[in-house]
């Protein structure tokens, strides 16, 4: 039995593989003690070897865990063993985003990740949710009901909060205001992936694939590609520990 | 030396005559003693004569201050400097000294946002705000300070900043054409009269022969330890040299150079016996870019901290400052200044367009290096080399080398990404 542990600013996910196959998995938020937090996710597995990733990842390493591996390698190789074909992933996290391009073998070719801020993340989208008085799963879905196109200019959160406050105050129906935002996170993704460059197929990680919206804007955005969003995205980087974890007993 | 017993000596009595805030000034001497010794001297073998360059620290803010207060005395020029475009030459053939001036550190920064736009370039402000702070004792030193107009926010921070210390502005070319040559010639030569109004005597050709000697020695020296760092395993860390590079910029030239030489035996020695500071296995990278001054050791600290090696600085703080040497023994005056005139034209600052010779100097530095991989490292708002960066990328791609863009600034803050990316960048090396 081998566990992936992924510690990522918002939620930690515990994956556990064993024969080849995904046999468990758990999400809680996280909290104050990120480290003794998954220690307790953990309590009842007995893993022959646990590799962490995320933001925590090197505190549980000292605490816990047999190694580290970083979330872009992780998000590579969850993805990889899930859908082989793909070429190009997208991970937006709760504080990051990344667009990462895999060779053949399933190994980091290149990535690309936001810098300072939490443009274009989770947080963003929380943020502006809740500017909109909108639960988080029901922003994406609110949005998608908009058949209007008004523009949100900047990226930067704190700025973008101005542009909506503004847009609200102009009597503008807030599924638009929603539209909008998703609008520019999924400029920004395509931008990345542009940047990059990406082959015919790209799939989503991360826990901001559950957003439909975000989804179908990237999506009706790159023509000739298949966009795919795995069952459960928001494990994919504990699954990609978890088969790391695997590989380090190997050799 | 270790971490629990380094710190940074004080001199308060010495700060009082030179006008400092010294309250506050002692407040950042014990942070950066503490800096220095968690980045610095938890490091695992250490070649021994690092041990000058680690005193060269704890007497960053005293025993160096003092050397050039006793030249100050002697009627020489002290000059303070941020750019690799001074012709040390000549303030050296007036018997004066050059200093970098402080520019590194985030603690700096507040004091000058009071004054300046924020947006501009971290490495001005830090500079600007050590000087309105009047928390570094090298500004209160100076004769003058040299500015140039490599860049916006310099020059036109230096009319700013001639308000509180006299700054003198060299025009730097923008291009390398015929005229632009002519220019700069001259403008060597105005400076020339310059360093010599302060010195109160003339630059003779004997002493300007002289300089260019001393010059080219310290040259060779950095070359030298280049050089013998570009050995698989290397002998010393990246963090070291990088030190070693920044500290080129203040220290006594003579002196430096026999202790860099001596470094280097050692580290012959070390390569002779295969003593290194990493494993054999370590992913070896190259920075190219802009100068890192001291004390900022972010991105090597990240990437020696993550198991990679640095092994080369293409950097004004860095091989930009010594790849090119002078020819000695020019004969005459006219001559002597039109080498020296060639010899700065050669520096390939991303402020000249076009400046594919940067490129190709690139492309060069990474395969004598031996690195596995290179990172573009720019600065917040430096325009020239964050755009230049498009076409360093791109040859970069063209010769399949492993590469990823950093562009940071000196807070904190984007340290957990930064350490994510670099560690997703040697994993991707490793392979």
């Amino acid at each position: 039995m081998f566990i992936g542990v992924d510690l990522g600013s918002r939620t930690i996910k515990v994956v556990v593989w064993q024969d080849g196959k995904l046999v468990d998995h758990k999400i809680e938020e996280s909290g104050f003690e990120p480290h003794e937090q998954a220690r307790a996710m953990l309590l009842p597995y007995q893993p022959r070897q646990i590799v962490a990733t995320g933001y925590g990842r090197h505190l549980a390493k000292e605490h816990f865990a047999n190694k580290v591996i970083t979330e872009i390698k992780a998000h590579g190789m969850g993805i990889h063993t899930l859908l082989p074909d793909v070429t190009t992933v997208v991970d937006i996290g709760g504080q990051d985003s990344k667009v990462i391009t895999l060779n053949a073998k399933g190994q980091v070719a290149n990535f690309q990740m936001n810098d300072k801020c939490a443009a274009g993340t989770g947080r963003f989208l929380e943020i502006m949710a809740a500017s909109l008085a909108y639960p988080l799963k029901d922003f994406g879905p609110a949005a998608l009901e908009s058949d209007q196109a008004v523009q949100i200019n900047s990226m930067c959160t704190v700025f973008a909060e101005s542009e909506v406050i503004s847009l609200k105050n102009r009597g503008v129906p807030r599924q638009h205001i929603a539209k909008a935002v998703h609008s520019s996170v999924a400029d920004r993704i395509v931008a990345m992936l542009n940047r990059i460059g990406f082959g015919e197929s790209v799939a989503f990680s991360g826990g901001v694939a559950n957003n439909p919206c975000i989804v179908q804007m990237v999506r009706d955005r790159l023509e000739n590609v298949q966009v795919t969003v795995p069952e459960n995205p928001s494990i994919i980087g504990a699954l990609g520990a978890a088969i790391a974890a695997s590989q380090v007993s190997k050799s | 030396m270790n971490t629990e017993n380094f710190e940074i000596k004080a001199y308060p009595e010495m700060w009082e005559s030179l006008n400092m805030d010294v309250e506050r000034f002692d407040k950042m001497r014990l942070m950066l003693g503490e800096i220095y010794g968690k980045t610095y001297l938890t490091q695992k073998n250490r070649p021994n004569s690092m041990a000058y360059f680690d005193n060269m620290i704890a007497e960053i803010h005293g025993g160096r201050i003092q050397e050039l207060l006793n030249a100050k005395k002697e009627g020489k020029p002290v000059v303070g400097t941020f750019c690799v475009y001074i012709p040390e030459e000549i303030v050296l053939a007036a018997g004066g000294v050059c200093v970098g001036l402080c520019g590194g550190s985030q603690g700096s920064v507040p004091d000058a946002e009071k004054i300046l736009p924020r947006n501009i370039c971290p490495m001005v402000k830090s500079a600007f705000g050590f000087k309105a702070g009047r928390i570094c004792p090298y500004f209160q030193a100076v004769d003058f300070v040299y500015g140039e107009t490599t860049c916006d926010a310099k020059k036109k921070t230096w009319e700013i900043l001639n308000q509180m210390v006299p700054t003198y502005v060299m025009e730097i070319p923008q291009t390398k054409k015929p005229s632009a040559v002519d220019m700069w010639l001259s403008e060597v030569k105005d400076f020339k009269t310059k360093v010599e109004s302060i010195a109160g005597s003339e630059v003779t050709l004997d002493k300007l022969e002289e300089a260019v000697k001393v010059m080219n020695n310290k040259r060779k020296a950095l070359q030298r330890l280049n050089n013998l760092r570009h050995a698989d395993p290397t002998p010393i860390s990246g963090k070291d040299v990088l030190l070693i590079e920044q500290i080129a910029f203040y220290d006594e030239p003579v002196r430096f150079v026999a202790k860099v030489n001596s470094l280097c035996d050692e580290l012959e020695q070390r390569i002779a016996d295969g003593v290194t500071v990493q494993d054999s296995s370590a992913a070896r990278i190259m920075v190219a870019g802009v100068p890192m001054a001291l004390p900022n050791w972010k991105l090597h600290n990240l990437v020696e901290g993550a198991g990679g090696v640095i092994v080369n600085e293409e950097s004004c703080i860095g091989t930009r400052y010594y790849k090119d040497l002078m020819k000695e023994n020019t004969g005459d005056m006219e001559s002597i200044l039109k080498e020296l005139t060639r010899r700065y034209m050669q520096i390939d600052c991303s402020c000249f367009t076009p400046n594919d010779e940067r490129i190709d100097q690139v492309l060069k530095e990474y395969k004598e290096s031996g690195a596995h991989g290179l990172i573009h490292y720019s600065l917040q708002f430096c325009h020239t080399y964050n755009v230049e960066e498009v076409k360093i990328r791109k040859a970069c791609e063209k010769q399949g080398i492993p590469y990823m863009f950093i562009e940071s600034d000196y807070s904190p803050e984007d340290v957990g990404q930064i350490q994510t990316r670099v560690e997703a960048f040697l994993e991707q090396i490793s392979e």
